[in-house]
């Protein structure tokens, strides 16, 4: 049995593609407006939640010594972690040449768009004040200040607003020949909206000689910027002295999660979405065998992660840590701890079997199972290392409340609005690159 | 709305095989035609090829606009600890290494950007306008354009029907 999947052969010709994804632009299935009307019902579920949290403020989100850095947090970090498959997909492996990116980058780099916006919603949620949150920004003021640069807090900052801007003009970028061809397929007053989104591309010599060149400068630019924004994200936990965060393997441990959720969330919304779209022709079995493959690693480098922190915590001799990863697993958290280690680190060894990684329904399984798993791990790391710190008379725990739930079901309803709203637009898979890689007839026969 | 831009006269082909537009190209290059306009529904190494395609001048962009972000993150976060000094964990005031996160982040942020405003201004702005062009450009056809005369015309449509275009229209003022 090939264990290395085949770049399969395409039979569609250059028609046949612009024909199938414009197609996805139609009318909406009732499979599809039931879940957008879904993600709206739970967008305003949170949005009800935060009005009364804007009113009464952050009380009713359970906060207690010594925690104060909760669900909102935990979810913050969660949503960012989502957004890294998309910048990952669409410029590494794009720099690597990778051929399986081309179908699935698109769908990617929009959940990562949209995946870094709901994140950022949730600092300005945790803040209480959120008519403040300017406050974080570099700015003249009339209290003669500037945000302290010396913490990670105000690295974040810049890093979440570097990487949402850059992730952002990536996938518009990207997004322009694509809508230039939809604008030449569609009539009426669709055709005015895409003329006018599509810049004036026509799809010149000279247009592709600048584009081309550029795509490769914006690739290269989010590269190290992918690896930089969940390091940065880490150094908020890491350059702190509570037991549990002030670890070194921080970075590299953060990053691999990051891509892990983020290609677990690729794999819960394409799976259901290549149906829906009919698409089934395009996202093939050698897409999901890669992204399988993929989460295998990402998943391997989280096991080594926690096995490596459980180590270091009995290695160190260091009575704090050693609690601290004691009660992890056997403390009043154990269920959030064991609920990490056993979503993350073994069910994504699973995935070692061929048979597993290009069934569908296991996927999405196991994508189910690496989201549930991701938000206890940052949960985990989070509460469970504040609720005990160096004074065991301070220990407390916390019980997430309706404030908590509400706000974390909104970031859903927020996240699967803007996802949907895009699938239905803009071309979901990248035509042009499609294009590129079916060679063009030609009068004398054979390939280039 | 702006101004319709004025039609440039010239002759377009469009050609369903790669070999075909390239010949094409290498014939109309060979016979001294400038300003030809080649239009593809993707990049295609052979087109740039046949028409010698120098490389994008987008690069000094990036690279300007890197700079500027660098320079401006660590000028505006030694600047503003100068300007109000606290001392943070025993730090130095003027603190570089923890400054790199900024310096790293502005440097790709006006890089990014940067890159861009060069595609905009390069490839949007500058473009050539008011030339022919046939929505199958952007799905399976090539089209290729030659800026020609009235009196021109017949030679260049015989040229791009001996190299195998499908159709060949006049574009006239």
């Amino acid at each position: 049995m090939a264990v290395v999947a085949q770049e399969p052969v395409i039979t569609q010709t250059h028609a046949d593609v612009t024909r199938d994804v414009v197609a996805t632009l139609g009318k909406p299935s009732t499979g599809y407006v039931l879940a957008f009307f879904s993600a709206v019902g739970l967008f305003l579920a949170g949005a009800l939640t935060l009005l009364v949290l804007l009113k009464d403020g952050l009380g009713h989100a359970g906060y207690q010594p010594p925690i104060f850095w909760s669900v909102y947090i935990t979810t913050f970090v969660f949503w960012i972690g989502i957004g890294h498959a998309g910048t990952l997909i669409s410029a590494i492996l794009y720099l690597f040449r990778s051929p399986w990116r081309t179908a699935v980058y698109r769908s990617t780099e929009a959940m990562t768009v949209f995946a870094v916006m709901t994140a950022a919603l949730f600092p300005i949620i945790h803040i209480g004040r959120q008519w403040l949150f300017y406050w974080l920004l570099p700015y003249p003021n009339q209290r003669f200040l500037w945000p302290n640069f010396k913490s990670p807090l105000v690295w974040d900052v810049f890093a979440i607003t570097t990487y949402f801007t850059v992730s952002t003009t990536f996938l518009v970028y990207g997004l322009v020949p694509d809508v230039a061809a939809v604008r030449d397929k569609v009539g009426g007053w669709r055709k005015l909206v895409y003329r006018f989104a599509s810049a004036g591309w026509l799809g010149t010599d000279n247009q592709w000689r600048h584009y081309s060149r550029a795509y490769l400068y914006l690739a290269a630019l989010a590269t190290p910027l992918v690896l930089s924004v969940h390091s940065v994200v880490s150094w908020d936990f890491a350059s702190s002295i509570v037991p549990g965060w002030h670890g070194t393997i921080f970075a590299p441990y953060f990053v691999a999660g990051a891509i892990y959720s983020g290609i677990g969330m690729v794999l819960t919304l394409i799976i259901p979405l290549r149906r829906v779209l009919k698409l089934e022709h395009m996202i093939t079995d050698y897409h999901f065998d890669n992204l399988a493959k993929l989460t295998l690693l990402t998943g391997s480098i989280l096991f080594y992660a926690y096995g490596m922190e459980y180590f270091i915590a009995w290695y160190s001799g260091n009575t704090f840590e050693q609690t601290t990863f004691w009660r992890r697993a056997f403390g009043p958290y154990w269920w959030a701890g064991w609920s990490m280690i056993i979503c993350n680190a073994f069910v994504s060894q699973l995935l070692w079997f061929k048979k597993i990684r290009v069934n569908r329904t296991s996927l999405f399984v196991i994508s189910i199972f690496i989201n549930i798993g991701m938000w206890f791990e940052r949960f985990v790391i989070i509460v469970s290392s504040l609720s005990n710190d160096y004074m065991p008379w301070a220990w407390d725990q916390l019980n997430p409340t309706w404030a908590d739930w509400g706000i974390l079901a909104g970031s859903f309803g927020w996240f699967g609005m803007w996802f949907l709203l895009f699938a239905r637009t803009f071309p979901i898979v990248a035509i042009q690159e499609i294009k590129e890689m079916i060679p063009l007839p030609r009068k004398r026969g054979g390939h280039h | 709305m702006g101004r319709r831009p004025k039609v440039v006269p010239g002759v377009l082909a469009s050609f369903e095989q790669i070999d075909a537009a390239t010949d094409a190209i290498k014939a109309l290059r060979a016979g001294g035609h400038r300003g030809l306009v080649v239009y593809c529904s993707h990049p295609n190494h052979e087109l740039e090829e046949a028409l010698e395609t120098p490389v994008s001048p987008v690069r000094l962009f990036t690279l300007i606009g890197g700079l500027t972000g660098c320079t401006a993150a660590f000028s505006m976060t030694i600047w503003m600890n100068l300007d109000w000094p606290t001392l943070v964990g025993g730090k130095a005031i003027a603190a570089i290494p923890a400054f790199v996160v900024p310096g790293f982040e502005l440097t790709v942020l006006l890089g990014a950007l940067a890159s861009v405003l060069g595609v905009i201004l390069l490839s949007l702005l500058l473009g050539q306008r008011g030339v022919m062009y046939d929505p199958r450009f952007s799905d399976d056809r090539i089209g290729v354009f030659v800026p020609a005369g009235a009196a021109d015309a017949p030679a260049l449509e015989r040229l791009f029907r001996d190299a195998g275009a499908v159709e060949v229209r006049h574009a006239t003022p």
